[in-house]
């Protein structure tokens, strides 16, 4: 697969203060590459440097140091944003236009011709879930959630190769959440690369080949998604559900596993072991007691706790 | 690493100047739905006519009257909507975070510059002949037929310096805030008017610094008084060609000047 986006050492230093300015690094020599066709999540708290190594690679602030290249062009040549995306985060937009004005306007920016940009509008606003009956509202009508829609439609306007969603869901509701989780799974399958930062480890959990986590402007960890949740190493265990037996029937004799704990369930007993080799073992001593086995399943690390750990 | 595009159709194709056009059409649209603007002009046309009550009182001078405050009017508030709307038509952009879909899109910095200004010339000349006409309409209802023509040359003049004012607004905007960007643009706009004596002041002052500081303030700010033609105007004068060739050459140059400082202003600014 090909690299899509190549991040060498890039670093942003912000200076603050009226008098005596101060430098405060928002980005530590980030150095990340990007392959093509895949949906590439960008996870770090409050202030990681996510947003900024996205307006970095838009060219709306300048890097300190390093350089950064998109569909192999520097990020200067302007030419080669007519091959991708973006929808900032809680985006906003010209309060007197409408949606299809501000579609319109864009598709017009991009070359596109009057009957090609009202295709693509009518298409982009119906594929983000817009009721047509707000297509023609002025935009300082529309709710967070509406502007979100708009923000994501606007970035597909010239069918970009790559596109860059910051916070893609935020200001959705439930419904509107999954609508858009499938159109950027949808965006995949197109082939188009989706380099998308967020909060919700949910979204990413369902979405991400990749990720990159970022702690403090510098790279905590990358790689694939699977790969990082089961490189858990003393968190990994199993766990083996069983009914038909109680959890107080087992104690004693999971007592001389090392690790196992047991607990009561309302038709039987959760256990759980942190070697796989003793899985056979508990089956035996439950099929001793009565009991039956329901399913035995191998407890990933979570998003969540990946997370806590990268950036905490 | 790719260099050539995955999907070739994707590559669209947009000019120099047809990105210019799209976004001054943008900017003329944002005006034209602004509903100061229109409340700006009405005032003006207000104060032309209340003119033609005053011209009452000043038997035989009733077109001469309209004239001096019709075109006074046409240039404060014209200066007013130049000064503005041109801070902030860059300041609300960055400000509202627009800018950031904009310059996602293959538009180049000194593109929206150019758009941004080119735009608001544009409203400015609508706003410009839609208080022209009122104040010929007035001059016609009192019987003055041969000013109401007269009157245009002066009218293109305050247009040039308006354009001028337009640029400088813009250059404030691109570095400073809305409010501070204002201010000095109305100095300027001042100062403008006033540069002419400033450098016959620097000629009678014995000190050599002064001489430099108000020279430099002479060659540095731009003499709208190149531009004024109002009173004679009102006595039946039209500015001559060569005055109208030399204030077009000269406010040319000065916008041209301005916008590129602009561009390299604006080019280098973090948008956080």
């Amino acid at each position: 697969m090909q690299t899509v986006v190549e991040i060498e050492n890039l670093t942003k230093d912000y200076e603050v203060g009226f008098w005596k300015k101060k430098k405060v690094r928002a980005l530590d020599s980030l150095t990340l590459d990007v392959a093509g066709g895949q949906i590439f999540g960008f996870l770090g708290g409050n202030g990681a440097g996510k947003t900024t190594t996205i307006k970095i690679l838009m060219s709306l602030i300048f890097a300190t140091e390093g350089r950064a290249r998109i569909l192999g062009e520097d990020i200067s040549n302007v030419a080669m944003r007519r091959r991708i995306g973006y929808c900032p985060e809680n985006p906003y937009f010209y309060d007197y236009l409408k949606a299809s004005e501000l579609m319109l306007y864009f598709g017009e920016l991009f070359g596109l011709d009057k009957a090609k940009s009202r295709q693509k509008c009518e298409e982009l606003l119906t594929k983000v879930g817009l009721a047509e009956k707000d297509w023609n509202k002025q935009l300082r009508k529309f709710s967070k959630g509406m502007l979100q829609r708009v923000g994501l439609a606007q970035a597909l306007i010239n069918d970009p190769e790559i596109v860059f969603l910051d916070e893609p869901m935020s200001g959705l509701d439930p419904i509107g959440r999954r609508e858009i989780r499938e159109l950027i799974a949808g965006l995949r399958e197109k082939g188009t690369t989706v380099f998308m930062s967020t909060h919700i480890l949910s979204d990413i959990e369902a979405l991400c080949d990749n990720v990159a986590i970022l702690r403090h402007g510098r790279l905590a960890a990358t790689g694939k998604l699977d790969e990082l949740l089961s490189d858990a190493g003393e968190t990994q265990s199993f766990e083996i559900n069983v009914k038909g037996v109680a959890a107080d029937a087992l104690r004693a004799d999971l007592a001389h596993i090392a690790g196992a704990t047991v607990a009561a369930k309302p038709s039987g007993a959760n256990i759980q072991v942190s070697d796989e080799r003793d899985v056979d073992r508990v089956l035996e001593i439950t099929r001793a007691h009565g009991g039956r086995l329901v399913n035995v399943q191998p407890v990933r690390q979570s998003l969540e706790e990946l997370f806590v750990r990268e950036t905490g | 690493m790719s260099t050539q595009p995955a999907n070739p159709e994707a590559v669209l194709q947009s000019t120099f100047f047809g990105r210019i056009l799209t976004i001054a059409r943008n900017t003329f649209r944002e005006a034209v739905r602004d509903r100061v603007l229109y409340n700006l002009v009405l005032f003006v046309l207000l104060i032309t006519a209340s003119a033609i009550f005053l011209g009452e009182l000043t038997a035989g001078q009733e077109a001469r009257t309209i004239v001096n405050l019709g075109l006074g009017a046409v240039l404060l508030f014209g200066a007013f909507i130049a000064i503005f709307v041109g801070v902030s038509l860059v300041s609300k952009e960055i400000e509202k975070r627009t800018v950031y879909a904009i310059f996602s899109k293959p538009i180049g910095r000194a593109e929206f510059i150019l758009g941004k200004y080119f735009g608001l010339c544009l409203t400015l000349l609508v706003n410009v002949l839609v208080m022209g006409v009122g104040v010929t309409l007035a001059i016609l209802y009192v019987g003055g037929r041969e000013l109401a023509l007269t009157i245009w040359g002066a009218i293109f003049l305050i247009y040039l310096e308006l354009a001028i004012l337009t640029a400088v607004a813009i250059l404030f905007s691109s570095f400073s805030s809305p409010a501070l960007s204002a201010l000095l643009s109305f100095f300027v706009f001042v100062i403008g008017h006033f540069s002419a004596s400033l450098n016959e002041l620097a000629k009678n002052l014995g000190s050599a610094a002064a001489v430099y500081f108000f020279r430099a303030i002479y060659y540095l700010l731009p003499n709208l008084s190149n531009f004024t033609f109002r009173t004679e105007t009102a006595h039946g004068l039209a500015p001559p060609a060569a005055m109208l060739a030399g204030a077009t050459a000269y406010a040319v140059v000065y916008v041209a000047i301005l916008l590129i400082v602009t561009i390299l202003v604006f080019s280098r600014r973090n948008f956080k």
